[in-house]
């Protein structure tokens, strides 16, 4: 291997340009040559975007290059003038963003966006430009590409939009890629497929490849190499193979340990149901307009149980969660909870609202950020009129501390906590009245890889001591797989099939629920410390 | 919390600076603001004149005085009605929806389709050209901008989870409105009606130049502002007086808005 490298980042570091704050990214290095993938894994703040932003030279704002240099198939990045770099970017770099929905330009047809970069780049006439980009569209699955070229981005699901994405970047063959976080934003299903694809392109194509996540998994399937970044700094770099299966820093195997793996079943007593669902029906819009999302659901939660909600997006599955948390009305079936109907009629409503709660995706905007930790947390309290105002805020620092907030913290806002801290301050919250059953949506979805481990681990420990009926609404298999008792797998409205968790993982019946539990490894622990990847076939 | 803003403080200054003047003309000016004095006409700053004497010899420096409060209430008052107003439509119609909502937004949408002035000019018609006749028409004249403003913020408000998570709590949904919903529509509404004042300020001069302000020999800070027009070439002061009080005030009152929606937003307080 006597071939220069195509892209190599010597001791780079970026920063804000006062002098005294720390660097974003800390003399970090790596070299990449033709047709390697390598991933860059990290959680949120860790700077491994910024790195690839210093190398395609779109820093933000305020953000500048302190030291180090970024060499470009030999030639030196920072020499460069904008003009130059401009050439070299799309032709020569491709990028993909993470937000499929806001990386297309919504005013602008599919065909013309794609268009663009072929005209910018290269000498193709228009009818050459036009077979190209159909050619391609195919290529990434796209059925119809005489119609999508025509089509706005509107018009596609935000899988598709990724794979508009990966063609248009594709066209134009460029001897790198980068891909910043392509599929976070899709549910698991899809984003095993549009990898798929992007793995498939680029080995035809024999580009280069860097991808950045948080998910280590994922990176570990489709790289070579794997450099490790915690706050700037790379702290450890190395094949795939070893980082996975003998890592060598705390964080890597910290990283490692916080992928969510089985824990051992649990024999849940045979009771009458808590909650029960029954024929539940549920359309959006009215008229020839309506969009059924749910088809008849039957659904059982039982006391003490932990039931997870799985699909796709589109499945039905939060809408349903709505329903039983009583924010929406459907439009047939029955709720009970203990035997009782309830609805927000039913003079039993007060008492269901007090003991059915609910936890959100999105730790962000599920808190007022008017309000402190405090009041948000007592709020609920607020309805039991049996307690005094010493009563609410004894239980208010009790619940803070079950979640793992000290005492301090109820006077903070919520802007002042970390995403992880928001989502035990919501826990809390749920908590707070003593509830029989608590509703997760995606409840770590939107956190990062350690801290939606700390949540689930705290989730379950709770479920444990107090005993809640907890239903669970995710499209991470991953995540479900350690903490659900039982299984419910949603598709297109319909209950595919549900049953004990070992039963779904290990026996699944349907081969919706097979594609599902494809696109999720199974962890075993490896000799030397770190684990193996084993992928279900579909 | 301990260091002033610069904004906190020239804002806090001037707008001190006019509730004094204000508060001291409505008692005490140098000389009468209505005394005629045929012998000081359009007499320029002097030692006898500080700011000099307009076209029938009243002092300026007086006149200005008595007509901060007059100036203010009307703004004030104006403004008040227009916020009420405004946020209440607005909060009904994006938090009801429905009909409710396609009503008010057709109502709204069809006062905002009138120039402000023009919907004022129709309502002092009916109200009369007076004090509570420019505050009624001007307040009215103001509610739908605020209405469409409130009603926005509302509507992605509603969307958040946190609006959700008030419902599960079981809070009526009244109390949530209160609660939840508009404390976070302060924001934007310190920024509108700051600047609403000085829309007030500049609409009030502008019908006192058509003859429907405050009527003479009230001043106003508006209706001097427009009598001096005539005595521009002669009298340059005339006009300048009364439109540096104007902008100042506007200023002072635009940066203490500036101010306190900073001070009112917890993300501006820093991490303790």
């Amino acid at each position: 291997m006597t071939q220069l490298p195509l892209l190599t980042v010597e001791q780079l570091v970026l920063g804000t340009s006062a002098a005294m704050a720390p660097p974003v990214v800390d003399c970090v290095s790596l070299t990449l040559r033709a047709g390697e993938r390598i991933g860059i894994v990290g959680e949120s703040g860790s700077g491994k975007s910024m790195l690839m932003r210093a190398v395609i030279g779109l820093l933000p704002p305020g953000i500048v290059r302190r030291g180090g240099c970024v060499r470009f198939a030999g030639r030196d990045m920072s020499g460069l003038a904008p003009d130059d770099l401009r050439k070299l970017r799309g032709k020569s770099i491709g990028l993909i963003f993470q937000e499929p929905m806001t990386s297309l330009n919504p005013a602008l047809t599919i065909g013309r966006q794609m268009e663009e970069g072929l005209a910018l780049h290269t000498t193709m006439d228009a009818s050459a430009r036009q077979s190209a980009i159909l050619a391609m569209l195919k290529r990434v699955g796209i059925a119809d590409p005489d119609a999508a070229v025509r089509a706005f981005p509107h018009e596609f699901s935000g899988g598709m939009r990724q794979r508009i994405m990966i063609a248009s970047v594709m066209l134009l063959e460029p001897a790198l890629l980068i891909a910043d976080e392509p599929t976070t934003a899709l549910d698991a299903v899809v984003q095993r497929d549009v990898l798929e694809l992007l793995h498939a392109l680029v080995e035809e194509k024999g580009t280069a490849m860097v991808l950045i996540s948080h998910d280590m998994a994922m990176v570990a399937q489709y790289t070579d190499r794997v450099l490790v970044m915690q706050k700037g700094v790379c702290v450890e770099e190395g094949t795939t193979a070893e980082l996975l299966g003998m890592p060598r820093h705390d964080y890597t195997r910290k990283l490692l340990s916080a992928l969510p793996r089985r824990a051992p079943a649990r024999a849940v007593a045979p009771n009458a149901p808590l909650a029960s669902v029954r024929n539940m029906k549920l359309a959006y819009g009215s008229g020839t307009g309506a969009k059924p999302v749910l088809h008849g659901i039957d659904l059982d939660i039982h006391p003490g149980e932990i039931v997870a909600l799985v699909g796709g997006s589109g499945s039905g599955k939060t809408t349903l969660g709505r329903i039983i948390a009583g924010l929406l009305q459907p439009d047939e079936g029955t709720l009970t909870f203990r035997g009782q109907v309830v609805n927000r009629k039913s003079s039993g409503f007060a008492d269901y609202r007090a003991n059915c709660q609910m936890v959100f995706q999105d730790p962000y905007s599920s808190l007022d950020p008017r309000m402190r930790i405090g009041d948000i947390v007592a709020a609920p309290l607020r309805h039991e009129k049996s307690m005094r105002a010493a009563d609410r805020r004894a239980r208010v620092d009790e619940v803070l501390a079950e979640v793992g907030l000290a005492p301090q913290f109820a006077e903070r806002f919520p802007h002042q906590l970390s995403g992880g801290q928001r989502q035990r301050a919501a826990i809390a919250r749920a908590l707070a009245r003593r509830p029989d059953l608590v509703i997760a949506d995606e409840a770590v979805s939107a956190l990062d890889l350690t801290v939606k481990a700390q949540i689930l681990t705290l989730l379950s420990k709770l479920q444990r001591e107090q005993g809640f009926a907890c239903l669970f609404i995710s499209h991470d298999l991953g995540v479900v797989e350690q903490i659900a008792d039982r299984v419910v797998v949603m598709h297109k409205g319909v209950i595919e099939e549900q049953g004990s968790r070992d039963e779904i993982f290990d026996r699944p019946s349907s081969a919706y629920t097979r594609k599902l539990l494809s696109a999720v490894p199974m962890l075993t622990p490896a000799a030397g410390g770190g684990i193996d990847l084993v992928w279900r076939a579909a | 919390m301990k260091t002033l803003s610069a904004n906190a403080l020239v804002g806090g200054l001037f707008v001190g600076a006019f509730v004094i003047v204000a508060c001291l003309g409505s008692v005490w000016t140098p000389y009468d603001p209505m005394a005629l004095d045929m012998k000081a006409r359009l007499a320029g700053p002097s030692a006898r004149h500080l700011l000099g004497a307009d076209e029938f010899g009243r002092d300026v420096l007086s006149r200005l005085m008595l007509g901060a409060s007059a100036s203010g209430i009307v703004s004030l008052a104006t403004v008040a009605i227009a916020t009420v107003l405004g946020t209440a439509l607005g909060a009904i119609s994006g938090y009801v929806g429905g009909w409710t909502d396609r009503v008010l937004v057709a109502v709204t949408n069809a006062l905002l389709a009138f120039p402000g002035i023009l919907l004022a000019l129709g309502l002092l018609a009916i109200f009369g050209a007076n004090k509570f006749g420019i505050v009624l028409a001007l307040g009215i004249a103001y509610t739908p901008s605020v209405a469409r403003i409130v009603r926005g913020t509302v509507l992605s408000l509603r969307e958040k989870e946190f609006i959700d998570a008030s419902r599960i709590a079981g809070d009526s949904e009244i109390y949530t409105l209160l609660r939840h919903i508009l404390p976070n529509c302060i924001a934007p509404l310190t920024v509108l009606t700051t600047s609403m004042f000085g829309w007030t300020l500049l609409s009030e001069s502008a019908l006192s130049f058509l003859g429907l302000g405050v009527p003479p020999p009230a001043p106003t800070w508006g209706n001097m502002l427009a009598a001096a027009r005539p005595y521009l070439a002669q009298a340059t002061w005339l006009a300048i007086f009364p439109g540096l009080c104007i902008s100042v005030a506007l200023l002072g009152i635009n940066l203490l808005g500036d101010a306190l929606r900073d001070r009112l937003d917890p993300k501006m307080r820093g991490t303790q």
